[in-house]
Protein backbone atom coordinates (compact mmCIF):
# COMPACT_ATOMS: atom_id res chain seq x y z
CA UNK A 1 0.00 0.00 0.00
CA UNK A 2 1.01 2.93 -1.36
CA UNK A 3 1.68 6.16 1.27
CA UNK A 4 -0.53 8.04 -0.55
CA UNK A 5 -3.53 5.46 -0.33
CA UNK A 6 -2.70 5.21 3.60
CA UNK A 7 -3.08 8.72 4.01
CA UNK A 8 -6.47 8.46 2.03
CA UNK A 9 -7.61 5.54 4.30
CA UNK A 10 -6.50 7.99 7.34
CA UNK A 11 -8.58 10.64 6.15
CA UNK A 12 -11.27 8.35 5.35
CA UNK A 13 -11.34 7.03 8.95
CA UNK A 14 -11.61 10.37 10.82
CA UNK A 15 -14.48 11.39 8.32
CA UNK A 16 -16.62 8.46 9.03
CA UNK A 17 -15.64 9.20 13.01
CA UNK A 18 -16.99 12.39 12.85
CA UNK A 19 -20.04 11.40 10.40
CA UNK A 20 -20.68 9.02 13.51
CA UNK A 21 -20.07 11.47 16.03
CA UNK A 22 -22.23 14.15 14.62
CA UNK A 23 -25.50 11.40 13.61
CA UNK A 24 -25.68 10.08 16.84
CA UNK A 25 -25.27 13.63 18.79
CA UNK A 26 -28.19 14.51 16.32
CA UNK A 27 -30.17 11.08 16.89
CA UNK A 28 -29.56 11.86 20.76
CA UNK A 29 -30.84 15.55 20.91
CA UNK A 30 -33.74 14.45 18.72
CA UNK A 31 -34.62 11.74 21.73
CA UNK A 32 -34.49 14.14 24.29
CA UNK A 33 -36.54 16.40 22.58
CA UNK A 34 -39.11 13.42 22.15
CA UNK A 35 -38.80 12.73 26.14
CA UNK A 36 -39.22 16.66 27.49
CA UNK A 37 -42.31 16.68 25.06
CA UNK A 38 -43.49 13.84 26.23
CA UNK A 39 -43.20 14.06 29.68
CA UNK A 40 -44.71 17.94 29.28
CA UNK A 41 -47.94 16.38 27.67
CA UNK A 42 -48.41 12.26 26.85
CA UNK A 43 -51.61 13.30 25.00
CA UNK A 44 -50.61 15.97 22.93
CA UNK A 45 -47.51 13.48 22.09
CA UNK A 46 -49.86 10.58 21.06
CA UNK A 47 -52.30 13.52 19.24
CA UNK A 48 -49.86 14.79 17.23
CA UNK A 49 -48.38 11.29 16.46
CA UNK A 50 -51.70 10.09 15.08
CA UNK A 51 -51.85 13.60 13.07
CA UNK A 52 -48.65 13.46 11.42
CA UNK A 53 -49.16 9.01 10.86
CA UNK A 54 -52.68 9.99 9.37
CA UNK A 55 -50.85 12.62 6.52
CA UNK A 56 -48.26 10.08 5.85
CA UNK A 57 -50.22 7.79 4.92
CA UNK A 58 -51.68 9.83 2.30
CA UNK A 59 -48.30 10.87 1.66
CA UNK A 60 -47.63 6.72 1.05
CA UNK A 61 -50.38 6.71 -1.47
CA UNK A 62 -48.98 9.44 -3.58
CA UNK A 63 -45.15 8.52 -3.25
CA UNK A 64 -46.11 5.10 -4.53
CA UNK A 65 -46.99 6.42 -8.01
CA UNK A 66 -43.92 8.39 -7.89
CA UNK A 67 -41.64 5.89 -7.30
CA UNK A 68 -43.33 3.12 -9.05
CA UNK A 69 -43.09 5.20 -12.14
CA UNK A 70 -39.44 5.88 -11.19
CA UNK A 71 -38.41 2.04 -10.93
CA UNK A 72 -39.60 0.65 -14.28
CA UNK A 73 -38.51 3.20 -16.25
CA UNK A 74 -36.19 6.21 -14.50
CA UNK A 75 -38.17 8.88 -15.04
CA UNK A 76 -39.60 11.63 -12.53
CA UNK A 77 -43.14 11.46 -13.21
CA UNK A 78 -43.66 15.52 -12.55
CA UNK A 79 -47.52 15.32 -13.47
CA UNK A 80 -48.50 12.57 -10.57
CA UNK A 81 -49.02 15.39 -7.99
CA UNK A 82 -51.52 16.98 -10.48
CA UNK A 83 -52.61 14.17 -11.22
CA UNK A 84 -53.59 13.82 -7.26
CA UNK A 85 -55.29 17.03 -7.78
CA UNK A 86 -57.59 15.76 -10.55
CA UNK A 87 -58.66 13.41 -8.04
CA UNK A 88 -59.74 15.65 -5.57
CA UNK A 89 -61.55 17.90 -7.85
CA UNK A 90 -62.96 14.65 -9.73
CA UNK A 91 -63.99 13.12 -5.99
CA UNK A 92 -65.85 16.35 -4.92
CA UNK A 93 -68.19 16.78 -8.20
CA UNK A 94 -68.98 13.21 -8.50
CA UNK A 95 -70.14 13.18 -5.27
CA UNK A 96 -71.53 16.50 -4.41
CA UNK A 97 -72.52 17.88 -8.02
CA UNK A 98 -73.46 14.44 -9.82
CA UNK A 99 -75.15 12.80 -7.16
CA UNK A 100 -75.51 15.95 -5.27
CA UNK A 101 -74.55 14.36 -1.81
CA UNK A 102 -73.43 16.67 0.99
CA UNK A 103 -74.28 14.85 4.22
CA UNK A 104 -73.30 12.02 5.73
CA UNK A 105 -75.85 8.69 5.57
CA UNK A 106 -76.11 4.89 3.93
CA UNK A 107 -76.93 6.29 0.52
CA UNK A 108 -73.86 8.80 1.42
CA UNK A 109 -71.57 5.58 2.16
CA UNK A 110 -72.57 3.74 -0.81
CA UNK A 111 -71.55 7.03 -3.17
CA UNK A 112 -68.29 7.17 -1.79
CA UNK A 113 -67.75 3.87 -2.26
CA UNK A 114 -68.87 4.12 -5.69
CA UNK A 115 -66.90 7.28 -6.38
CA UNK A 116 -63.62 5.37 -4.64
CA UNK A 117 -63.94 2.84 -7.76
CA UNK A 118 -64.66 5.86 -10.29
CA UNK A 119 -61.46 7.89 -8.95
CA UNK A 120 -59.04 5.34 -8.86
CA UNK A 121 -60.13 4.03 -12.46
CA UNK A 122 -59.89 7.94 -13.36
CA UNK A 123 -56.35 8.53 -11.84
CA UNK A 124 -55.27 4.37 -13.60
CA UNK A 125 -56.85 6.15 -17.48
CA UNK A 126 -55.28 9.42 -17.10
CA UNK A 127 -51.91 8.17 -16.10
CA UNK A 128 -51.84 5.40 -18.34
CA UNK A 129 -53.39 8.10 -21.32
CA UNK A 130 -50.06 10.12 -20.46
CA UNK A 131 -47.40 7.01 -20.63
CA UNK A 132 -48.95 6.13 -23.86
CA UNK A 133 -49.32 9.52 -25.91
CA UNK A 134 -46.30 11.50 -24.11
CA UNK A 135 -43.70 9.41 -22.40
CA UNK A 136 -44.02 6.17 -24.66
CA UNK A 137 -42.52 7.67 -27.83
CA UNK A 138 -39.67 9.52 -26.06
CA UNK A 139 -38.66 5.86 -24.30
CA UNK A 140 -35.13 6.02 -26.16
CA UNK A 141 -34.69 9.60 -26.01
CA UNK A 142 -32.32 11.23 -23.95
CA UNK A 143 -33.33 11.48 -20.31
CA UNK A 144 -34.07 15.26 -20.56
CA UNK A 145 -36.53 14.57 -23.21
CA UNK A 146 -38.95 12.79 -20.83
CA UNK A 147 -38.36 14.70 -18.08
CA UNK A 148 -39.23 18.18 -19.55
CA UNK A 149 -41.71 16.63 -21.03
CA UNK A 150 -43.22 15.69 -17.63
CA UNK A 151 -43.02 19.13 -16.29
CA UNK A 152 -45.40 20.72 -18.99
CA UNK A 153 -47.92 17.48 -18.61
CA UNK A 154 -47.78 19.14 -15.23
CA UNK A 155 -48.94 22.27 -16.26
CA UNK A 156 -51.32 20.89 -18.70
CA UNK A 157 -52.96 19.10 -16.10
CA UNK A 158 -52.81 22.31 -13.31
CA UNK A 159 -54.62 24.31 -16.81
CA UNK A 160 -57.38 21.58 -16.92
CA UNK A 161 -57.81 21.66 -12.72
CA UNK A 162 -57.90 25.35 -13.49
CA UNK A 163 -60.33 25.09 -15.76
CA UNK A 164 -62.48 22.75 -13.85
CA UNK A 165 -62.29 24.02 -10.49
CA UNK A 166 -61.53 27.64 -10.43
CA UNK A 167 -58.77 29.77 -9.85
CA UNK A 168 -59.45 30.25 -6.09
CA UNK A 169 -59.85 26.99 -3.47
CA UNK A 170 -63.20 25.47 -3.15
CA UNK A 171 -64.67 24.23 0.04
CA UNK A 172 -67.22 21.24 0.22
CA UNK A 173 -69.02 19.30 2.75
CA UNK A 174 -67.68 15.91 3.60
CA UNK A 175 -70.36 13.18 3.52
CA UNK A 176 -68.01 11.29 6.16
CA UNK A 177 -69.27 11.17 9.71
CA UNK A 178 -67.69 14.21 11.67
CA UNK A 179 -67.73 12.59 15.02
CA UNK A 180 -64.72 11.35 16.81
CA UNK A 181 -63.77 8.88 19.14
CA UNK A 182 -61.84 10.31 22.53
CA UNK A 183 -59.11 8.01 24.34
CA UNK A 184 -57.95 10.29 27.71
CA UNK A 185 -57.03 13.13 26.33
CA UNK A 186 -56.53 11.73 22.66
CA UNK A 187 -59.25 12.63 19.98
CA UNK A 188 -59.78 10.23 17.00
CA UNK A 189 -61.59 11.53 14.37
CA UNK A 190 -63.80 9.46 12.61
CA UNK A 191 -62.26 10.76 9.34
CA UNK A 192 -58.61 9.84 9.88
CA UNK A 193 -60.40 6.15 11.01
CA UNK A 194 -61.73 5.87 7.76
CA UNK A 195 -59.07 7.17 6.13
CA UNK A 196 -56.66 4.40 7.37
CA UNK A 197 -58.68 1.72 6.98
CA UNK A 198 -58.91 2.63 3.07
CA UNK A 199 -55.25 3.35 3.14
CA UNK A 200 -53.84 0.59 4.66
CA UNK A 201 -55.45 -2.56 2.45
CA UNK A 202 -54.36 -0.40 -0.59
CA UNK A 203 -51.28 -0.38 0.53
CA UNK A 204 -51.22 -4.26 0.68
CA UNK A 205 -52.54 -4.96 -1.79
CA UNK A 206 -50.29 -2.98 -4.05
CA UNK A 207 -47.44 -4.62 -2.09
CA UNK A 208 -49.29 -8.03 -3.04
CA UNK A 209 -49.64 -7.11 -6.60
CA UNK A 210 -45.65 -6.39 -7.08
CA UNK A 211 -44.00 -9.36 -4.62
CA UNK A 212 -46.99 -11.94 -5.48
CA UNK A 213 -48.34 -11.98 -9.06
CA UNK A 214 -47.49 -12.35 -12.57
CA UNK A 215 -47.42 -8.96 -13.24
CA UNK A 216 -45.51 -8.13 -10.70
CA UNK A 217 -43.20 -10.26 -11.86
CA UNK A 218 -43.02 -8.54 -15.36
CA UNK A 219 -42.39 -5.33 -13.55
CA UNK A 220 -39.72 -6.11 -11.50
CA UNK A 221 -38.02 -8.12 -14.55
CA UNK A 222 -38.31 -4.38 -16.67
CA UNK A 223 -37.61 -2.47 -14.04
CA UNK A 224 -34.37 -4.33 -13.92
CA UNK A 225 -33.43 -4.60 -17.73
CA UNK A 226 -36.44 -3.92 -20.57
CA UNK A 227 -33.90 -5.96 -22.92
CA UNK A 228 -33.84 -9.07 -20.99
CA UNK A 229 -37.46 -8.95 -19.92
CA UNK A 230 -38.80 -9.00 -24.03
CA UNK A 231 -36.77 -12.02 -24.49
CA UNK A 232 -38.57 -13.71 -21.74
CA UNK A 233 -41.41 -13.46 -23.42
CA UNK A 234 -42.90 -10.04 -21.27
CA UNK A 235 -44.92 -7.45 -23.12
CA UNK A 236 -43.03 -4.24 -22.24
CA UNK A 237 -45.18 -2.08 -23.17
CA UNK A 238 -48.37 -3.45 -21.36
CA UNK A 239 -46.21 -4.21 -18.52
CA UNK A 240 -44.84 -0.02 -18.24
CA UNK A 241 -48.89 1.07 -18.76
CA UNK A 242 -49.94 -1.48 -16.09
CA UNK A 243 -47.25 0.09 -14.02
CA UNK A 244 -48.76 3.46 -14.56
CA UNK A 245 -52.13 2.67 -13.91
CA UNK A 246 -51.28 1.29 -10.32
CA UNK A 247 -49.72 4.48 -9.87
CA UNK A 248 -52.85 6.22 -11.13
CA UNK A 249 -55.05 4.53 -9.12
CA UNK A 250 -53.68 4.93 -5.98
CA UNK A 251 -53.35 8.74 -6.67
CA UNK A 252 -57.02 9.13 -7.51
CA UNK A 253 -58.09 7.57 -4.32
CA UNK A 254 -55.96 9.63 -2.16
CA UNK A 255 -57.27 12.60 -4.60
CA UNK A 256 -60.89 10.72 -2.74
CA UNK A 257 -59.46 10.30 0.89
CA UNK A 258 -57.73 14.28 0.65
CA UNK A 259 -61.15 15.73 -0.53
CA UNK A 260 -63.37 14.33 1.78
CA UNK A 261 -61.25 14.94 5.05
CA UNK A 262 -60.30 18.09 4.36
CA UNK A 263 -63.26 19.20 2.76
CA UNK A 264 -61.49 21.54 -0.09
CA UNK A 265 -59.74 21.18 -3.77
CA UNK A 266 -57.55 23.67 -5.58
CA UNK A 267 -55.85 23.42 -8.54
CA UNK A 268 -52.32 24.04 -6.85
CA UNK A 269 -52.47 21.39 -4.51
CA UNK A 270 -50.71 19.02 -6.57
CA UNK A 271 -47.20 21.10 -6.18
CA UNK A 272 -47.25 21.03 -2.48
CA UNK A 273 -48.57 17.53 -1.92
CA UNK A 274 -46.57 16.32 -5.11
CA UNK A 275 -43.17 17.83 -3.41
CA UNK A 276 -43.80 16.09 -0.39
CA UNK A 277 -45.00 12.81 -1.67
CA UNK A 278 -41.81 13.08 -4.00
CA UNK A 279 -39.71 13.83 -1.22
CA UNK A 280 -41.20 11.14 0.61
CA UNK A 281 -39.94 8.60 -2.87
CA UNK A 282 -36.45 10.00 -2.51
CA UNK A 283 -36.38 9.50 1.33
CA UNK A 284 -36.79 6.37 1.76
CA UNK A 285 -34.81 5.19 -1.96
CA UNK A 286 -36.45 6.31 -5.04
CA UNK A 287 -37.52 3.10 -6.94
CA UNK A 288 -38.20 1.12 -3.44
CA UNK A 289 -41.84 0.75 -2.48
CA UNK A 290 -41.44 -0.16 1.06
CA UNK A 291 -38.73 2.98 1.21
CA UNK A 292 -41.21 5.55 -0.36
CA UNK A 293 -44.31 4.18 2.42
CA UNK A 294 -41.23 4.76 4.99
CA UNK A 295 -40.21 8.19 4.11
CA UNK A 296 -44.02 9.16 3.75
CA UNK A 297 -44.69 7.94 7.44
CA UNK A 298 -41.92 9.28 8.53
CA UNK A 299 -42.24 12.90 6.63
CA UNK A 300 -46.36 12.72 7.92
CA UNK A 301 -44.11 12.06 11.67
CA UNK A 302 -42.39 14.72 11.39
CA UNK A 303 -44.74 17.25 10.59
CA UNK A 304 -47.08 16.29 13.06
CA UNK A 305 -44.67 15.80 15.94
CA UNK A 306 -42.90 19.84 15.15
CA UNK A 307 -46.57 21.22 14.11
CA UNK A 308 -48.15 19.67 17.52
CA UNK A 309 -45.43 19.84 20.06
CA UNK A 310 -45.89 21.80 23.01
CA UNK A 311 -41.93 22.49 22.68
CA UNK A 312 -41.21 22.58 19.08
CA UNK A 313 -40.37 25.09 16.40
CA UNK A 314 -44.17 25.28 15.08
CA UNK A 315 -46.25 25.03 11.95
CA UNK A 316 -44.13 27.76 9.77
CA UNK A 317 -40.84 25.82 10.37
CA UNK A 318 -42.63 22.81 9.02
CA UNK A 319 -41.35 22.36 5.77
CA UNK A 320 -37.86 23.73 6.76
CA UNK A 321 -37.85 20.91 8.92
CA UNK A 322 -38.57 18.50 6.80
CA UNK A 323 -35.98 19.59 4.15
CA UNK A 324 -32.96 20.02 6.29
CA UNK A 325 -33.77 16.48 7.11
CA UNK A 326 -34.25 15.30 4.12
CA UNK A 327 -30.80 17.43 3.11
CA UNK A 328 -28.59 15.84 5.83
CA UNK A 329 -30.24 12.21 4.99
CA UNK A 330 -28.74 12.83 1.42
CA UNK A 331 -25.26 14.34 2.31
CA UNK A 332 -25.26 11.08 4.36
CA UNK A 333 -26.69 8.28 2.39
CA UNK A 334 -27.69 9.12 -1.09
CA UNK A 335 -29.57 6.63 -1.67
CA UNK A 336 -32.06 6.68 0.59
CA UNK A 337 -32.89 5.28 3.65
CA UNK A 338 -33.58 1.54 1.80
CA UNK A 339 -32.12 2.41 -1.78
CA UNK A 340 -29.46 -0.15 -1.89
CA UNK A 341 -26.54 -0.28 -4.08
CA UNK A 342 -26.46 -3.51 -5.41
CA UNK A 343 -22.69 -5.00 -6.45
CA UNK A 344 -23.35 -6.23 -9.98
CA UNK A 345 -20.42 -8.05 -11.40
CA UNK A 346 -19.55 -7.71 -15.12
CA UNK B 1 -34.91 -31.68 -42.66
CA UNK B 2 -37.42 -29.19 -42.50
CA UNK B 3 -35.89 -25.48 -41.83
CA UNK B 4 -36.95 -23.88 -39.17
CA UNK B 5 -35.38 -20.40 -39.16
CA UNK B 6 -35.01 -18.44 -42.98
CA UNK B 7 -33.51 -15.33 -42.84
CA UNK B 8 -33.61 -13.62 -46.24
CA UNK B 9 -31.34 -10.27 -48.01
CA UNK B 10 -31.62 -8.88 -43.79
CA UNK B 11 -30.68 -5.34 -43.68
CA UNK B 12 -30.45 -3.57 -39.85
CA UNK B 13 -29.23 0.02 -38.91
CA UNK B 14 -28.58 2.17 -35.96
CA UNK B 15 -29.33 5.57 -37.45
CA UNK B 16 -28.06 6.07 -40.44
CA UNK B 17 -25.61 3.15 -40.03
CA UNK B 18 -25.87 -0.05 -41.60
CA UNK B 19 -24.88 -2.48 -39.16
CA UNK B 20 -25.90 -5.10 -40.79
CA UNK B 21 -25.83 -4.97 -44.69
CA UNK B 22 -26.48 -8.55 -46.52
CA UNK B 23 -27.05 -11.81 -44.33
CA UNK B 24 -29.03 -14.35 -45.71
CA UNK B 25 -29.39 -17.97 -43.91
CA UNK B 26 -31.11 -20.70 -42.98
CA UNK B 27 -31.39 -23.07 -40.16
CA UNK B 28 -32.99 -26.81 -40.31
CA UNK B 29 -34.84 -28.04 -37.51
CA UNK B 30 -32.00 -30.04 -35.38
CA UNK B 31 -28.63 -28.56 -36.34
CA UNK B 32 -26.43 -26.46 -35.00
CA UNK B 33 -25.50 -23.67 -36.94
CA UNK B 34 -22.79 -21.12 -35.72
CA UNK B 35 -22.56 -17.66 -36.87
CA UNK B 36 -18.62 -16.71 -36.82
CA UNK B 37 -16.83 -13.40 -37.50
CA UNK B 38 -15.19 -10.95 -36.10
CA UNK B 39 -15.92 -8.26 -33.23
CA UNK B 40 -18.25 -5.57 -34.57
CA UNK B 41 -19.35 -7.73 -37.78
CA UNK B 42 -22.55 -7.40 -37.24
CA UNK B 43 -23.71 -10.97 -35.51
CA UNK B 44 -25.21 -9.63 -32.05
CA UNK B 45 -27.47 -6.94 -34.51
CA UNK B 46 -28.76 -10.10 -36.69
CA UNK B 47 -29.70 -11.96 -33.71
CA UNK B 48 -31.57 -9.31 -31.49
CA UNK B 49 -33.34 -8.77 -34.87
CA UNK B 50 -34.38 -12.23 -35.38
CA UNK B 51 -35.46 -11.86 -31.62
CA UNK B 52 -37.21 -8.48 -32.31
CA UNK B 53 -35.76 -6.18 -30.30
CA UNK B 54 -34.49 -4.78 -33.56
CA UNK B 55 -36.27 -4.08 -36.51
CA UNK B 56 -35.05 -4.67 -40.01
CA UNK B 57 -34.80 -1.82 -42.62
CA UNK B 58 -35.42 -4.81 -45.04
CA UNK B 59 -35.41 -8.31 -45.46
CA UNK B 60 -37.60 -11.17 -44.04
CA UNK B 61 -37.41 -13.97 -41.26
CA UNK B 62 -39.42 -16.77 -41.34
CA UNK B 63 -39.64 -18.99 -38.15
CA UNK B 64 -41.58 -22.51 -38.27
CA UNK B 65 -43.39 -21.39 -41.65
CA UNK B 66 -44.08 -17.68 -40.78
CA UNK B 67 -42.82 -14.07 -41.00
CA UNK B 68 -41.46 -12.90 -37.76
CA UNK B 69 -39.87 -9.54 -39.16
CA UNK B 70 -41.34 -7.17 -37.43
CA UNK B 71 -43.35 -8.60 -34.54
CA UNK B 72 -42.95 -7.61 -31.26
CA UNK B 73 -40.14 -9.35 -28.76
CA UNK B 74 -42.47 -11.03 -26.61
CA UNK B 75 -44.60 -12.63 -29.40
CA UNK B 76 -41.71 -14.15 -30.85
CA UNK B 77 -40.73 -15.84 -28.14
CA UNK B 78 -43.84 -17.24 -27.71
CA UNK B 79 -43.43 -19.20 -31.08
CA UNK B 80 -41.03 -20.70 -29.28
CA UNK B 81 -37.42 -18.29 -30.58
CA UNK B 82 -35.28 -18.00 -27.10
CA UNK B 83 -32.16 -16.22 -26.91
CA UNK B 84 -29.41 -15.97 -24.34
CA UNK B 85 -27.92 -12.48 -25.24
CA UNK B 86 -24.33 -11.13 -25.33
CA UNK B 87 -23.50 -10.48 -22.46
CA UNK B 88 -25.76 -12.45 -20.16
CA UNK B 89 -28.48 -9.68 -18.91
CA UNK B 90 -29.54 -11.44 -16.32
CA UNK B 91 -31.93 -9.74 -14.31
CA UNK B 92 -29.32 -8.98 -10.76
CA UNK B 93 -31.74 -8.62 -7.86
CA UNK B 94 -33.29 -11.50 -8.66
CA UNK B 95 -32.33 -15.55 -7.18
CA UNK B 96 -31.46 -17.89 -9.77
CA UNK B 97 -35.03 -19.44 -8.64
CA UNK B 98 -36.60 -16.27 -10.03
CA UNK B 99 -34.34 -15.60 -13.06
CA UNK B 100 -35.29 -19.33 -14.27
CA UNK B 101 -39.09 -18.72 -13.62
CA UNK B 102 -38.72 -15.63 -15.99
CA UNK B 103 -37.55 -18.12 -18.19
CA UNK B 104 -40.69 -19.57 -18.48
CA UNK B 105 -42.92 -16.42 -18.15
CA UNK B 106 -45.14 -17.68 -20.99
CA UNK B 107 -45.84 -21.23 -19.66
CA UNK B 108 -48.95 -22.04 -17.60
CA UNK B 109 -47.81 -26.22 -17.64
CA UNK B 110 -46.93 -25.85 -14.04
CA UNK B 111 -45.85 -29.25 -13.85
CA UNK B 112 -43.67 -28.85 -17.39
CA UNK B 113 -42.15 -25.77 -15.93
CA UNK B 114 -40.90 -28.20 -13.01
CA UNK B 115 -39.15 -30.93 -14.66
CA UNK B 116 -37.86 -28.35 -17.35
CA UNK B 117 -36.57 -26.58 -14.37
CA UNK B 118 -34.80 -30.14 -13.03
CA UNK B 119 -33.29 -31.27 -16.26
CA UNK B 120 -31.65 -27.37 -16.81
CA UNK B 121 -30.12 -27.92 -12.90
CA UNK B 122 -28.83 -31.26 -13.53
CA UNK B 123 -27.29 -29.73 -16.88
CA UNK B 124 -25.55 -26.85 -14.68
CA UNK B 125 -25.23 -28.25 -11.44
CA UNK B 126 -23.73 -25.20 -10.15
CA UNK B 127 -26.97 -23.53 -10.30
CA UNK B 128 -28.60 -25.74 -8.30
CA UNK B 129 -25.96 -25.04 -5.73
CA UNK B 130 -26.77 -21.34 -5.76
CA UNK B 131 -30.48 -21.68 -6.54
CA UNK B 132 -31.35 -18.86 -3.72
CA UNK B 133 -28.42 -16.40 -4.59
CA UNK B 134 -29.35 -13.36 -6.15
CA UNK B 135 -27.82 -13.39 -9.86
CA UNK B 136 -25.93 -10.00 -9.77
CA UNK B 137 -23.81 -11.70 -6.72
CA UNK B 138 -22.43 -14.50 -8.99
CA UNK B 139 -19.17 -15.10 -10.80
CA UNK B 140 -19.07 -14.39 -14.75
CA UNK B 141 -19.26 -18.04 -15.51
CA UNK B 142 -21.94 -18.63 -12.83
CA UNK B 143 -24.32 -15.86 -14.72
CA UNK B 144 -23.42 -17.17 -18.30
CA UNK B 145 -24.86 -20.50 -17.20
CA UNK B 146 -27.48 -18.85 -15.53
CA UNK B 147 -28.11 -17.18 -18.98
CA UNK B 148 -28.10 -20.16 -21.02
CA UNK B 149 -30.12 -22.34 -18.82
CA UNK B 150 -33.10 -19.24 -18.49
CA UNK B 151 -33.46 -19.08 -22.09
CA UNK B 152 -34.05 -23.22 -21.92
CA UNK B 153 -36.63 -22.71 -19.39
CA UNK B 154 -38.56 -21.16 -22.44
CA UNK B 155 -38.86 -24.60 -24.02
CA UNK B 156 -37.83 -23.20 -27.33
CA UNK B 157 -37.83 -24.81 -30.58
CA UNK B 158 -35.03 -22.79 -31.37
CA UNK B 159 -32.29 -21.38 -29.11
CA UNK B 160 -30.29 -18.77 -30.21
CA UNK B 161 -26.82 -17.82 -27.95
CA UNK B 162 -24.68 -15.37 -28.36
CA UNK B 163 -21.21 -15.65 -27.44
CA UNK B 164 -21.95 -17.71 -24.47
CA UNK B 165 -18.18 -18.39 -23.46
CA UNK B 166 -17.42 -14.65 -23.95
CA UNK B 167 -14.77 -13.86 -21.04
CA UNK B 168 -15.01 -17.34 -19.37
CA UNK B 169 -11.94 -19.53 -18.17
CA UNK B 170 -11.01 -22.57 -20.12
CA UNK B 171 -12.39 -24.70 -18.29
CA UNK B 172 -15.57 -23.19 -18.47
CA UNK B 173 -15.71 -22.68 -22.03
CA UNK B 174 -15.26 -26.22 -22.34
CA UNK B 175 -18.23 -27.09 -20.12
CA UNK B 176 -19.99 -24.59 -21.80
CA UNK B 177 -19.61 -26.05 -25.29
CA UNK B 178 -20.02 -29.96 -23.96
CA UNK B 179 -23.67 -28.74 -22.91
CA UNK B 180 -24.48 -27.21 -26.20
CA UNK B 181 -24.09 -30.55 -27.80
CA UNK B 182 -26.19 -31.80 -24.60
CA UNK B 183 -28.97 -29.32 -25.09
CA UNK B 184 -28.68 -29.88 -28.80
CA UNK B 185 -29.41 -34.24 -27.94
CA UNK B 186 -32.96 -33.31 -25.86
CA UNK B 187 -34.37 -32.01 -29.33
CA UNK B 188 -33.52 -28.22 -29.12
CA UNK B 189 -32.24 -26.31 -32.48
CA UNK B 190 -29.19 -23.97 -32.09
CA UNK B 191 -27.95 -21.01 -33.48
CA UNK B 192 -24.60 -20.06 -31.78
CA UNK B 193 -22.55 -17.12 -32.30
CA UNK B 194 -18.74 -17.18 -31.24
CA UNK B 195 -15.57 -15.70 -31.77
CA UNK B 196 -14.61 -18.42 -30.25
CA UNK B 197 -14.18 -19.74 -34.06
CA UNK B 198 -12.46 -23.09 -33.28
CA UNK B 199 -14.52 -24.10 -30.78
CA UNK B 200 -17.54 -23.55 -32.78
CA UNK B 201 -16.85 -24.79 -35.83
CA UNK B 202 -15.90 -27.95 -34.02
CA UNK B 203 -19.06 -28.62 -32.22
CA UNK B 204 -21.42 -27.10 -35.51
CA UNK B 205 -23.12 -28.67 -38.64
CA UNK B 206 -22.88 -25.85 -40.63
CA UNK B 207 -21.01 -22.11 -40.49
CA UNK B 208 -21.64 -18.71 -42.01
CA UNK B 209 -19.14 -16.47 -41.76
CA UNK B 210 -19.89 -12.72 -41.25
CA UNK B 211 -17.85 -9.96 -42.32
CA UNK B 212 -18.31 -6.09 -41.33
CA UNK B 213 -22.55 -6.67 -42.23
CA UNK B 214 -22.57 -9.55 -44.61
CA UNK B 215 -22.33 -13.31 -45.32
CA UNK B 216 -18.91 -14.08 -46.99
CA UNK B 217 -19.08 -17.55 -46.71
CA UNK B 218 -21.15 -20.35 -45.57
CA UNK B 219 -20.84 -24.46 -45.39
CA UNK B 220 -20.33 -27.22 -43.68
CA UNK B 221 -18.32 -26.34 -40.01
CA UNK B 222 -15.90 -29.65 -40.54
CA UNK B 223 -15.05 -28.56 -44.44
CA UNK B 224 -14.51 -24.41 -43.63
CA UNK B 225 -12.59 -25.44 -40.49
CA UNK B 226 -10.11 -26.96 -43.40
CA UNK B 227 -10.71 -23.83 -45.37
CA UNK B 228 -7.19 -21.59 -45.98
CA UNK B 229 -9.25 -18.37 -45.54
CA UNK B 230 -11.33 -19.30 -42.80
CA UNK B 231 -8.37 -20.31 -40.98
CA UNK B 232 -6.49 -17.36 -41.67
CA UNK B 233 -8.87 -14.99 -40.57
CA UNK B 234 -10.66 -16.54 -37.47
CA UNK B 235 -8.62 -19.87 -36.11
CA UNK B 236 -4.92 -18.05 -35.63
CA UNK B 237 -3.58 -20.46 -37.89
N1 LIG C 1 -26.70 0.30 -30.07
C1 LIG C 1 -25.90 0.58 -31.12
N2 LIG C 1 -25.90 1.81 -31.68
C2 LIG C 1 -25.12 2.10 -32.72
N3 LIG C 1 -24.28 1.24 -33.31
C3 LIG C 1 -24.23 -0.01 -32.82
C4 LIG C 1 -25.03 -0.40 -31.70
N4 LIG C 1 -24.77 -1.69 -31.40
C5 LIG C 1 -23.85 -2.09 -32.31
N5 LIG C 1 -23.52 -1.09 -33.16
C6 LIG C 1 -22.57 -1.16 -34.28
O1 LIG C 1 -23.03 -2.12 -35.18
C7 LIG C 1 -21.96 -2.92 -35.67
C8 LIG C 1 -22.23 -4.38 -35.40
O2 LIG C 1 -22.25 -4.59 -34.00
P1 LIG C 1 -22.59 -6.02 -33.37
O3 LIG C 1 -23.76 -6.56 -34.03
O4 LIG C 1 -22.64 -5.84 -31.91
O5 LIG C 1 -21.29 -6.85 -33.78
P2 LIG C 1 -20.77 -8.25 -33.23
O6 LIG C 1 -21.81 -8.86 -32.37
O7 LIG C 1 -20.52 -9.05 -34.47
O8 LIG C 1 -19.50 -7.98 -32.50
C9 LIG C 1 -20.71 -2.40 -35.00
O9 LIG C 1 -20.05 -1.53 -35.90
C10 LIG C 1 -21.21 -1.66 -33.81
O10 LIG C 1 -20.36 -0.59 -33.50
MG1 LIG D 1 -21.68 -9.31 -30.39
Amino acid sequence: MSILSKGYQARQDRRRYLERTLGTLAALGILYWLGINFAKSPSQFFQASLIGLSNGVLYALIALGYTLVYGIIELINFAHGDLFMLGTVFSANFISVWFGKTHTGIAAFGIFAACLVAVMTFGASINVGIERFAYRRLRRAPKLAPLITAVGMSFILQFVGLHWNGSGQKTWNSILPSGQIKIDNVTIPYTTIISVIITVPLLILMSWIVSRTRQGKAMRATAQDQDAARLMGINVNRTISFTFALGGALAGAAGLIFQQTRGLTSYNLGYQLGLIAFTSAVMGGIGNLQGAVLGALLIGLIQGLNDGLPIGLGQQWSQTVVFSILILLMAFKPTGLLGKTVTEKV
Amino acid sequence: MSTLLEVKDLQVAYGSILAVKNVSLTVNEGEIVTLIGSNGAGKSTTLRTISGLLKPKAGTITFAGERIDGKEGHEIVAKGLCQSPEGRRIFPRMSVRENLELGAFLRNDKAAIESDMQRVLELFPRLRERIEQKGGTMSGGEQQMLAVARAMMGAPKLLLLDEPSMGLAPVLVDIIFETIVKIREQGITILLIEQNAAAALDVADRAYVLESGSIKMSGNATDLAKDEAVTKAYLGG
